[in-house]
Parts: C-alpha cells; sequence; structure tokens
C-alpha cells in the first residue's frame, strides 16, 4: 500500500482488555488512523471532565515512537516500580503481506486476471487486517494507562494526550537522559535474579513460580497458535487459485461454491488470529510485564538485605551508623510499598486475565460455530434448489 | 497401404505401458499416436473397416457436406469451455438403437496370484446391464491385469485412427513409477484401491462409448470365462518408442499445406484441448498444494492442542485451567477432521484428474490422426495429377501399352483420392461427435467429483459445529 490509507474505526471490538475505558472522568480512543508506506499516524482522541487538562475533547497524531517513549519514561519511574507498566505496543509490521504483495507481482503473469485480482483482495484484506490490529493494540495501551488509579494521573501521561506539537524532540531528550538504562538492566538476568531469591512471603512465591512456568506455555502456545492461523490462510490461497481454474475449466456454480468455501477459510483464519492468537500474544507480553514487577521487587529485596549488611557492618566498625540506619529504612520501605502495591496488581491482573480469556475463548467458539453453519448452509441450499445437481 | 509408409511393428508388439522417455507418472504411458504406426497394418479395404463405418442403425446427425461447407466456424473459443450445449451443430444420439445407457461395470475382489516373478493381480469384474446385447443380465469374470492393457491395445489398435476417443488405461509403469519414487506401498490398501478404482472407472468410460459397447472384443472381456493372454504387454524398447514418436510427430510437421478455413471449428477445438491440458495440471498442482498445506495445519493444530493443554495445566485458575485443557481436545479432534479432509481432498480430486490428463492426450492423438487422414487424401490427390500429366505425354507420345496401363492405374487412383475424400469427411464427421460426447462427459464427471468434494466438506462442517458446541459452555462456565 503506497498510497495513503485512512482507516476508520468502526464498532470497535477490543478483544483482549476488558473493562477498560468506562469512566468517563478520562476517555480516549484512536478513532483514525492513517497509513502512509509503513508508518502510521494514530489519531488519539481524548474526552476528559478531568480539570488537569486544558479542554474537554481533544485530538493529537502521534506516532508509534511516541508510545514507545511513553512507555519507557512510566518504567524508568521509580514511583511506579510497584506496578504493572501496561506492555508497550509492538511496532506495527507489515512485512508478511507487503511480501506477499511483491511475490504477488512477480507471479501475475502465470495466472489468469480473475485470480490475480483474488489475490490483492485477499491481500489487501491481509494489509487491513495488521492495520486494525495495530490500531487496537495501540488503543488498548492507552486505555489500560487511563483506567489505572495511579497511571491515569502521570504527567508524561499527560503531556503525551494534550501537546499538540510534534514530540519528537521531547523523545529525543528522553532517550538522552536515562538512555534506556534501566530497561536494558531489567531484560537482562531477570529471571536468575527472580528464582534466586529467599522470598518470605507466600504470596510471592506463588506468583513467582506460577508466572515463570505460565510465561513460557503461553509462548509456546502464542507460536503455535501463529503457525496455525498461517496454515489456515494458505489454504484460504489455495482454494483461490483452485476456484479461479474450475472457473475456466467448467464455469457455474461450482465455482461459487468453492469461493465461498474460500471466504469461510479465510474468515475463520482472521477471527482465530484475533480472538486466539492475539489474546494469547498479548498476556504474553502482560505476564512478561508482571515479571518485571517481580524483577523490581526482587531487586528491591537485594537492596533491603545489601543494606542490613551494610548497617550491620557500621555497628561492628561503629561508623557512619546514621547513615547506614536510614539507608536501611529507605530500603525497606521502599521493599514493603513495592510488595504491598505488587500484592494488589498481580491480584487484579489474575482477575483480569481470567475474564479476558473467557470472553475471547466465547466470541471464539461462537464464530466459528457461525462459520461453520454458514458455509454448510451454503453448500446444501445449492445441493437442493439446483436441478443441475440432479444427475 | 501406400508404399511410402514405412515398415511399422506388428500390431501384437504394442503395449499401453510406455517406458517412454522419462514423463511425469502422471501421463507418462500415453503416447496414443504411437499407435497410428501400428494401425497402419489394418488395411482401408478390410472388411472390419466396414464394420466401423456402418455403425450400426444411423444416428440421428446431420449430414456434413465437404469441408467447405457452411458450418459457421464458433462464435467464440469462450463458448466451448463451458457447457456441452455449445455443441449444437452436430445433434448426438448416445443411446443407439433406443436402448436405453443402462450398464453398470465393478471391478472388485483384488486378488495376489502366484508367488515371486510370476505372480500377478487379478480382479473380478461384475457386470449388470439390461442392454439386449449381452447374453445375460447380470454375469462376472476374473482378470488379470494385463488383460485390462490387452483390451485397451486392441481398441486403440482399431478405433483411434478414425477417430474414436478411445480412453486410455494406465498401464505397468504408471503403477510402477509411483512405488519407485517412494510414493507409495505396493501392499497398501490405498494402493491396491487406486488401481482397482481406476480398471473400474477405465472400463466404464470404454462401455460409454456405443461403438466400443459393440465391439466383440470389449463383449468378450466383460462375458467370456476365458480370454486368450494378450500377448505382449511387456515394454517396447525404449529405442523403438523414441521412433514412433519421432515419426507420428514428423508427419503431422508435414503438413504444409495450409487446411482451408473450414477447419476453423477444429483449430479451435484443438486450441481448446491444449488450454484445457494446461489448466488441468494447473489445478493438479493447486490440489497438491492445498493437500500439503491441510496436512500442515493438522500438524500445527495438533501442537498447538498440545501446547494449550500444557498450558490449562499451568494455569492456576480451576474454571479457565478446565476450559484450556478442553480447547485443547477440541484442537485434537479438529486435527482429525483435517487429516480427514486432506485425504477427501486428494484422493477424490487427484485421481480424477490424473485421468483426464490422459484423456485429453488420446483427444490430441485423435485430431493428429484427422491430420494424417487428410495429408494422405491431398498426397494421393497429387499423386493423381501427376498421373494424369504423365498419361497426357503418353498420349501425346502415342504410346498404346503404356496408355492403357497408365488409364488403369489413373483409375484406381481415382478411386483411392474418393476413398481418402470419404474418410477424410467420416473421421471429421467421428470426431464431431466424438469431442460433444467427451465435453459432455468431462463437465458430468467433474460435477459428479466436486459434488462428493463438497459433501465431505459439508460433513466437516457439522461435525466442527458439534465440537465447538461442545466447548462453549466450558468457555462460559469460567467465572
Amino acid at each position: 500500500l503506497s498510497t495513503p490509507q485512512k482507516h476508520q474505526r468502526g464498532n470497535t471490538m477490543r478483544s483482549v482488555s476488558v473493562d477498560l475505558n468506562h469512566d468517563a472522568s478520562l476517555l480516549i480512543d484512536i478513532p483514525d488512523a492513517l497509513c502512509e508506506r509503513d508508518k502510521v499516524k494514530f489519531t488519539v482522541h481524548t474526552k476528559t471532565t478531568l480539570s488537569s487538562f486544558q479542554k474537554p475533547d481533544f485530538s493529537v497524531p502521534r506516532q508509534h515512537e511516541d508510545f514507545i517513549w511513553l512507555h519507557d519514561t512510566l518504567v524508568e519511574t521509580e514511583d511506579y516500580a510497584g506496578l504493572i507498566i501496561p506492555p508497550a505496543p509492538p511496532k506495527p509490521d507489515f512485512e508478511s503481506p507487503r511480501e506477499k504483495m511483491h511475490k504477488l507481482g512477480e507471479g501475475e503473469a502465470t495466472m489468469t486476471k480473475e485470480e490475480y485480482t483474488k489475490m490483492k483482495q485477499e491481500l489487501e484484506a491481509e494489509y487491513l487486517a495488521v492495520f486494525k490490529k495495530t490500531v487496537q493494540v495501540h488503543e488498548v495501551f492507552l486505555q489500560r494507562l487511563s483506567s489505572h488509579p495511579n497511571l491515569s494521573k502521570d504527567r508524561n501521561f499527560q503531556i503525551f494526550l494534550e501537546y499538540d506539537q510534534d514530540l519528537t524532540v521531547r523523545r529525543k531528550n528522553a532517550k538522552e537522559m536515562f538512555g534506556g538504562f534501566f530497561k536494558n538492566m531489567v531484560k537482562s538476568a531477570d529471571e536468575v535474579l527472580i528464582s534466586g531469591i529467599k522470598e518470605v512471603d507466600d504470596f510471592f512465591e506463588q506468583e513467582k513460580t506460577f508466572l515463570l512456568d505460565y510465561y513460557s506455555k503461553i509462548k509456546d502456545s502464542t507460536a503455535k497458535a501463529e503457525k496455525m492461523t498461517r496454515s489456515h490462510k494458505n489454504i484460504a490461497d489455495d482454494y483461490i487459485h483452485i476456484s479461479a481454474t474450475l472457473n475456466s475449466l467448467s464455469a457455474d456454480d461450482t465455482t461459487i461454491l468453492f469461493v465461498s468455501v474460500q471466504k469461510v477459510e479465510g474468515r475463520v483464519a482472521s477471527d482465530q488470529e484475533l480472538k486466539l492468537t492475539e489474546l494469547l500474544r498479548y498476556y504474553m507480553r502482560d505476564i512478561q510485564a508482571a515479571k518485571d514487577l517481580l524483577y523490581r521487587r526482587a531487586r528491591a529485596l537485594v537492596d533491603y538485605e545489601n543494606s542490613n549488611k551494610a548497617l550491620d557492618k557500621a555497628r561492628l566498625k561503629s561508623k557512619d551508623i546514621p547513615q547506614a540506619e536510614e539507608h536501611q529504612q529507605q530500603c525497606l520501605q521502599k521493599f514493603d510499598k513495592l510488595s504491598e502495591s505488587g500484592k494488589k496488581e498481580l491480584t487484579s491482573f489474575k482477575g483480569r486475565r481470567v475474564v479476558a480469556f473467557r470472553k475471547n475463548l466465547i466470541e471464539m467458539a461462537e464464530l466459528e460455530i457461525k462459520h461453520a453453519k454458514v458455509s454448510s448452509t451454503i453448500q446444501l441450499t445449492h445441493f437442493y434448489t439446483n436441478e443441475k445437481w440432479t444427475l | 497401404q501406400s508404399a511410402s509408409e514405412p515398415a511399422s511393428l506388428p500390431a501384437e508388439d504394442i503395449s499401453t505401458n510406455s517406458n517412454g522417455p522419462k514423463q511425469d507418472s502422471l501421463f507418462d504411458d500415453d503416447p496414443e499416436d504411437l499407435f497410428a504406426e501400428a494401425t497402419e497394418e489394418v488395411s482401408l479395404d478390410s472388411p472390419e473397416r466396414d464394420v466401423l463405418l456402418s455403425d450400426g442403425p444411423s444416428p440421428a446427425i446431420t449430414p456434413i457436406t465437404p469441408p467447405t461447407s457452411v458450418l459457421t466456424p464458433r462464435i467464440g473459443l469462450h463458448d466451448d469451455m463451458f457447457t456441452h450445449s455449445s455443441f449444437d451443430e452436430v445433434k448426438i444420439e448416445e443411446e443407439e438403437g433406443g436402448d436405453s445407457f443402462d450398464i453398470h461395470i465393478s471391478v472388485s475382489d483384488p486378488e495376489k496370484v502366484g508367488d515371486g516373478m510370476n505372480a500377478y493381480m487379478a480382479y473380478k469384474v461384475t457386470t449388470k446391464t439390461s442392454i439386449s446385447l449381452f447374453k445375460s443380465h447380470e454375469f462376472s469374470v476374473k482378470r488379470r491385469f494385463s488383460d485390462f492393457l490387452g483390451l485397451h491395445s486392441k481398441l486403440a489398435s482399431k478405433y483411434l485412427h478414425i477417430g474414436y476417443i478411445v480412453p486410455p488405461c494406465a498401464g505397468k509403469k504408471h503403477w510402477m513409477t509411483k512405488v519407485k519414487v517412494g510414493k507409495e506401498d505396493q501392499s497398501s490398501n490405498e494402493f491396491v484401491e487406486k488401481r482397482r478404482s481406476a480398471l473400474e472407472r477405465y472400463l466404464m468410460r470404454t462401455v460409454k462409448l456405443p461403438v466400443l459397447l459393440k465391439d466383440p472384443d470389449v463383449l468378450q472381456f466383460l462375458e467370456s470365462s476365458e480370454l486368450p493372454r494378450a500377448v505382449s504387454t511387456q515394454a517396447l524398447s525404449s529405442a523403438g518408442l523414441l521412433r514412433m514418436v519421432n515419426k507420428a510427430a514428423e508427419a503431422v510437421n508435414k503438413m504444409t499445406i495450409k487446411m482451408n478455413e473450414s477447419d476453423a471449428w477444429f483449430e479451435e477445438k484443438q486450441q481448446h484441448f491444449e488450454n484445457l491440458d494446461v489448466q488441468l495440471r494447473k489445478l493438479h498442482a493447486s490440489m497438491e498444494s492445498l493437500v500439503l498445506h491441510r496436512k500442515e495445519l493438522s500438524v500445527n493444530t495438533a501442537q498447538f492442542a498440545k501446547s494449550a493443554a500444557m498450558l490449562g495445566n499451568s494455569e492456576d485458575h480451576t474454571a479457565l485451567s478446565r476450559a484450556l485443557s478442553q480447547l485443547a481436545e477440541v484442537e485434537e479432534k479438529i486435527d482429525q477432521l483435517h487429516q480427514d479432509q486432506a485425504n477427501a481432498d486428494f484422493y477424490l480430486f487427484s485421481e480424477l484428474l490424473g485421468d483426464y490428463v490422459r484423456l485429453i492426450t488420446a483427444v490430441k492423438g485423435v485430431f493428429d490422426h484427422r491430420m494424417k487422414t487428410w495429408q494422405k487424401w491431398q498426397d494421393t490427390q497429387m499423386l493423381l495429377q501427376k498421373k494424369r500429366e504423365a498419361e497426357a505425354k503418353l498420349q501425346f507420345n502415342n504410346k498404346p501399352d503404356k496408355l492403357q496401363q497408365a488409364k488403369d492405374e489413373i483409375k484406381e487412383l481415382e478411386g483411392k483420392v474418393e476413398q481418402g475424400e470419404r474418410e477424410f469427411e467420416q473421421i471429421s464427421k467421428t470426431i464431431r461427435k466424438e469431442v460433444s460426447r467427451f465435453e459432455k462427459e468431462r463437465v458430468k464427471d467433474f460435477k459428479t467429483i466436486i459434488i462428493k468434494y463438497l459433501e465431505s466438506l459439508v460433513q466437516t462442517q457439522q461435525q466442527l459445529i458439534k465440537y465447538w458446541d461442545a466447548f462453549l459452555p466450558e468457555a462460559k462456565a469460567i467465572s
């Protein structure tokens, strides 16, 4: 897609997260987006009754990088160490449909005009699906923030929503300040640290065990679900070729049937993708965010333990005892704060996850049933109403 | 037989299984055109030939006037591709003698007879019919594989060269190739079933041609308890075959004189069959891709099922854990569905496509024969012209003995020219009828297969509904 494409959100289906955007004091959505080459420009629309904002209803254009900047600043904010920071939306990835479009262009000579048109339509639908997905995932990120009691009040969040100039300059400054230091730290060795720690609290012990195991399982399930979805798409494409060839062999209702079969396969693929795969993918990232919280708490515990050791040392040497005491107190406070906040966060996270899974699994089952009914109805109707079938 | 014809192989050596130059297993045994050479043996004046020409009560065919007739060329190539109704200018009466086409042949009970080198597959061939041609209404015989090939060989040698699309029978090479490339296990049920089914389709297609149904060899094949062993179904030497292929192609290439445009119908039909050939191969390729992807889907679904089960085990929320395990079970069942569907995809369609690729080779062969017939007629005409010129010279030079001889030769040649023209007209007429019948059958065949295929798809969909319906309450039970 080389020309800019505007995308209007009609009936917004927030597939992966629930209970968002209900608080009327701050409502955020992404009503439309523009796709230019591979750069996506999102229109972030805010409706608010809060006095902290200058206007009650406004929109700003934002790029993906702006979202990342916001996420990173939140992660690196000390005050939020005890919170699960909503996972950053992944970069819009049009690689797959783009590559397919390229291949299609190369193979144009080998297929009929009709086939080519159909394949192109399929690809355009795929582009659109990727587009919709990326809009959705960026929207959910913002809505997670707006519905969080602490994060919704964040200054940078407000800037993100309100600042009507280009955020690029701010982004650059932020990068210079933090240098992505903390983020890198978190990424490396977190598992070792978390699992190695002596846990005093049963709750956290259980959570740790659960999250580590669950993460690896859900990562695997996500990958397998993606493969399933790809196979469905391949089959749908095969049906396009078969219909086209059948059409030139003995054009009549048989090709209509094949086209309908192909459409159903295609739709099964995209619905499955949306419900199942996206669900798994999202929660995989969310669990990573929860793990990050555990990591930060573990870090704080280590700091506290170190501060205890330092205090003991100071007492032994009878030197700098007040500083050591104060430092130890600070570490303890930090650790306690993280533990308290972390417990709340992890509990509500579990609830959120269960609700989201329920919703998506139900919707997926219902869609599968719908598709199967539709496609078998088409086929059966054809059998019985068409005299040509009576051989 | 004209003197210019090269020596051809005696009929007995011809077999239907070719070891031809390396070709795809789908159509490796079909240089049906090769039999053109063998059929030269059948003298044009032989009694068999007359029988062939006057096959039963004259069908209601609009008489076709000589090539310069008013038969309008087809309006567009497009029409031909679609339904049989476009072949209206030649009315066909499929059922000759007023008999309704009521015959059903089944090939069953494959069994291995003998051991080692001499072992062979034998089949029971059962015919059920109300056609009066046969001695009874239901009867069975035992036939071995080479008997089928022998039958085909005889029919090809009798009817191909006069324009009948004699259905091919996949030969030994076809089946052996499949085994060689490791695609098939020779003793597997699937392989045996494929072969049995192919032979059954072969016989049914054969008897659908009225001219073949009446053929004594066919009747003997179906009815006689004892059948003389087909002498040579061994492969021709590659060299011999290659020679034949080249000769046939050469003959066609020698057409220096352009045929006039009343042949538009034939030109278009030939083009049509060329296109059909391409389309069928393309379709076959797409089907193979579909089967591959469906098999992949099956593997991926099974893997996902396992993964979902593990995820369910890891999940600490009880109801969600149960739902995830259920999801895993559903996906496992769906995997089985995918596998069954893959088999349906392949088996039904692929076999049919293979048949048609072979059939089209036979169709092309028949068109080539027509060209050769025409060429022969033209050659005879040119020879006559030369003789007439020679006669005129003799008359001028006043040589009475030689003159008489020349006059005799001319008379003979005139007869031959007339005959050549008749043969050309006859083969053209036959081909028109045959092509029409063939297209009708093809459309019908494809429709039948597609219906079966779609029925299997419907079944799959209905199973899917059952599985997901059972899963839904589990998902709803998550609290």
